[in-house]
């Protein structure tokens, strides 16, 4: 489960270092925007050693490459994949016909490193037309492991303020989800841009965890701990979900089809969502699996 | 009865001094200092030799003493903690005998039970009276609290006040009474203000740093010690007031009271007490300008001498009292011994102040230290300097994970179920050398320079020399 992707420069090496130890459940390792031309070269060597020593935790490693209309992508490409990254970051996609040619250069580059599995990709969304073709985009190949959101540059694109409260890039937001949802795939939310305001943070996470989100890109390690937080499930929440699969399983017991819990029907959708909170647990506190069937 | 004399010699003169005395000063001016400096000056031009030092602390702006080392007018240091190029100094060997670090509680116990002679105390005031009524709230040199010099003023045969803001009689707020003064000395400057308290004290923005803060926090929510009537202690460094920030975030939340935060008094305390976190402040120093302006004003910040802070005995301390300190390290080892005295070269760059005393006092005593620190690793077989045994300290926190010390089963237990990632500190230094690498042995020359001593008076352990 990835509820924060954490983007840190790939020209930091003491950022890189300490990287896993922010709390992230994913880090996004910058080749792009946080790494001026004349440190590419170097970001690409660090990110790479970075990428071949080894972890103390299980997090998630994603690349941020360069755009494809730029002259580094495909040394990021060269450089990176051997390394077998969790995945690759490509930005502004747009539709099919860029996906097409970042993936044929992948394809070429994990053939001549012997890699078996493709790398899967998080595609960023940050341009209208990549917000209008979001479902071609999420269901484009099994490389697709979900979609992101870039508010900011979107915003650019759209001609119009970003602002804190969001009302610019509502739309985006949920044809976003929607398309992921519809294709099976996870979707991460723009980052809050504002650093200091942890109120205004905890707002803009619940805000996207109730439309559908699942999880957030932080752009400052101070973020991490309350976007974690706002999509981690409560202490409750676990509780209830708990009490419900075990309901449940007393009522196949005792050959009872209809289940009521404190007076509400429990039906599929609330088991269903029952066993996500449970197994989001899981996954979060290493917590042992509840056996419901 | 006049005390005013003209100028510190003639004060010294009067006070009888001689070759071979015991002078004491207090660090309530820390790195602004200028009264040490002017005192040894003194000294020299009256040719006076063989003087013992006893300072509560030592820092770079005393680093025009080191000529006095030179010409034998200071022959001997005794310290709480010896910092700038007045620790390397001594580490080069330019002392003629051993310095000798005491903690900031051992130091007062032992002025006050006659172990520690002091023939003359200097006292450098922020504000006083003609007749030595002192204190460090008012003045253009306030420095807040005076607590370390309240045992010397008790204690020394003769004391001097220097200060450079005179008030008529009486000074309403005092806190060292006449009665313990023997001459006032008016002077243009005792300090430089920029160097005696910081307008703010900021809390660090490093992300590890804050990391291992909110570690640090939440070890203390899940150690079952934060409840109605915690007590608390920490330091002025970024990590030590982050993490007292998540503490307050985690008791307002919780609407957890505290019964009083100790220290060493920082803005951040301040507000911890105006929130309501905490019922009293007792200060045995302050940090910044917001903790001088609150010991002024509100009764409920008190000022303590340092024999209360944390001088050992049957009679006991406010050290004692303590539930949770969280205090920094430069090395630990895998006993979990500290060292705050010397730097990765050997050499000596600070010393104890209170750590061991609020180490062996509270119930939980927290060391936090990032893993490495410019590609050396905090942890190692043995400390180059033991500090603070590692039998008083609870629970090492990293950006990389806690370790909780073997004897400490409960805590490991609690911090376990709390999610929090524990681990060994074996583990830890094979984390850090796979990253650093291990450094290689540093020279260690055949001459002590320096005996630490414990609170108890016991020798904890001796400095070498690095030339």
């Amino acid at each position: 489960m990835i509820r924060t992707l954490s983007f840190l420069p790939g020209n930091t090496p003491n950022m890189l270092i300490n990287g896993e130890t922010l709390g992230a459940d994913a880090l996004i390792l910058d080749l792009e925007d946080a790494v001026s031309p004349a440190e590419k070269d170097t970001a690409r060597i660090l990110v790479r050693n970075y990428l071949r020593t080894q972890r103390i935790r299980k997090t998630f490693l994603i690349v941020r490459i360069n755009a494809t209309d730029t002259a580094y992508w495909r040394d990021d490409l060269a450089i990176i994949l051997p390394e077998k990254p969790d995945a690759v970051l490509p930005t502004k996609v747009s539709g099919r016909q860029m996906l097409d040619t970042l993936t044929a250069e992948m394809s070429r580059v994990e053939q001549d490193a012997g890699l078996e599995r493709p790398t899967p990709l998080l595609p960023l969304i940050e341009t209208a037309m990549g917000v209008e073709n979001a479902i071609e985009i999420a269901s484009y190949s099994d490389r697709i492991m979900g979609l992101a959101l870039g508010g900011e540059d979107l915003t650019a694109d759209l001609h119009c303020k970003r602002t804190k409260e969001g009302q610019e890039i509502f739309y985006a937001r949920t044809r976003l989800v929607c398309a992921a949802r519809a294709a099976g795939v996870n979707v991460f939310d723009t980052p809050f841009t504002d650093v200091d305001d942890m109120e205004g943070l905890e707002k803009d996470a619940q805000f996207a965890k109730a439309l559908g989100f699942s999880g957030k890109l932080v752009i400052s390690p101070r973020h991490i701990d309350t976007v974690n937080a706002v999509f981690s499930p409560t202490e409750e929440e676990i509780e209830y979900a708990r009490l419900i699969l075990a309901c449940i399983r007393d009522a196949k017991a005792q050959g009872k089809g209809v289940v009521s819990l404190r007076g509400k029907m429990i039906d599929a959708p609330i088991v269903a969502r029952a066993r996500q909170v449970v197994e989001d647990a899981r996954q979060i506190f290493g917590e042992e699996e509840d056996t419901d069937e | 009865m006049n005390k005013l004399i003209a100028s510190i010699k003639e004060a010294l003169r009067l006070a009888g001094i001689r070759d071979g005395m015991t002078l004491s000063f207090h660090h309530h001016l820390r790195n602004g200092d200028h009264v040490i400096n002017m005192t040894v000056a003194a000294l020299r031009e009256m040719g006076i030799k063989d003087i013992n030092l006893s300072a509560s602390s030592l820092f770079q702006v005393h680093a025009p003493i080191i000529d006095a080392f030179e010409d034998e007018t200071i022959t001997s240091v005794e310290s709480d903690y010896i910092g700038g190029d007045v620790g390397r100094a001594i580490s080069m060997g330019r002392l003629k005998k051993k310095a000798v670090f005491r903690s900031h509680g051992h130091r007062p116990a032992d002025i006050e039970n006659g172990k520690m002679h002091i023939d003359i105390a200097i006292i450098a005031a922020p504000s006083s009276d003609a007749s030595g009524n002192c204190t460090g709230k008012y003045g253009k040199s306030a420095c807040g609290s005076l607590g370390y010099a309240m045992p010397d003023a008790r204690c020394a045969d003769r004391v001097i006040v220097v200060t450079d803001h005179l008030v008529s009689y009486p000074l309403p707020d005092f806190s060292i009474p006449e009665t313990q003064v023997d001459y006032v000395v008016q002077v243009d400057s005792i300090g430089d203000p920029a160097g005696i308290v910081s307008s703010t004290t900021k809390i660090t923005r490093d992300p590890v740093g804050l990391r291992i803060a909110a570690y640090a926090a939440q070890s203390i929510l899940h150690s079952g010690l934060l409840k109605d009537g915690f007590s608390f202690q920490t330091g002025a460094g970024g990590a030590s007031l982050a993490a007292a920030m998540y503490l307050k975030d985690i008791m307002l939340k919780q609407n957890i009271h505290g019964s009083f935060c100790m220290g060493g008094i920082t803005g951040y305390l301040v507000d911890m007490l105006n929130a309501g976190c905490f019922e009293q402040l007792m200060d045995v120093q302050c940090f910044d300008l917001k903790a001088v302006e609150s010991i002024r004003t509100n009764p409920r910040h008190r000022e303590v001498s340092a024999t209360h802070y944390a001088a050992p005995g049957p009679r006991g301390c406010i050290a004692d009292h303590l539930d949770a300190v969280i205090l920094g390290a430069t090395e630990v080892d895998l006993n979990f011994n500290v060292n705050v005295h010397t730097d990765s070269q050997g050499v000596i760059m600070g010393g104890s102040g209170g750590h061991s005393d609020v180490a062996a006092g509270a119930k939980l005593a927290i060391i936090v230290a990032p893993l490495t620190r410019a590609r050396l690793p905090l942890i190692v077989n043995r400390v180059n300097c033991i500090s603070t045994p590692g039998s008083t300290v609870d629970l090492l926190v990293t950006q990389y994970g806690l370790a909780v010390n073997p004897s400490k089963t409960e805590l490991k237990e609690r911090l376990k179920a709390a999610r929090l990632p524990v681990c060994s500190l074996e583990e830890l230094k094979a984390k850090a050398e796979e990253m650093s690498g291990i450094p290689a042995p540093i020279f260690k020359g055949e001459k002590v320079v320096a005996d630490v001593l414990y609170r108890d008076g016991g020798l904890m352990d001796q400095i070498h020399g690095v030339f």
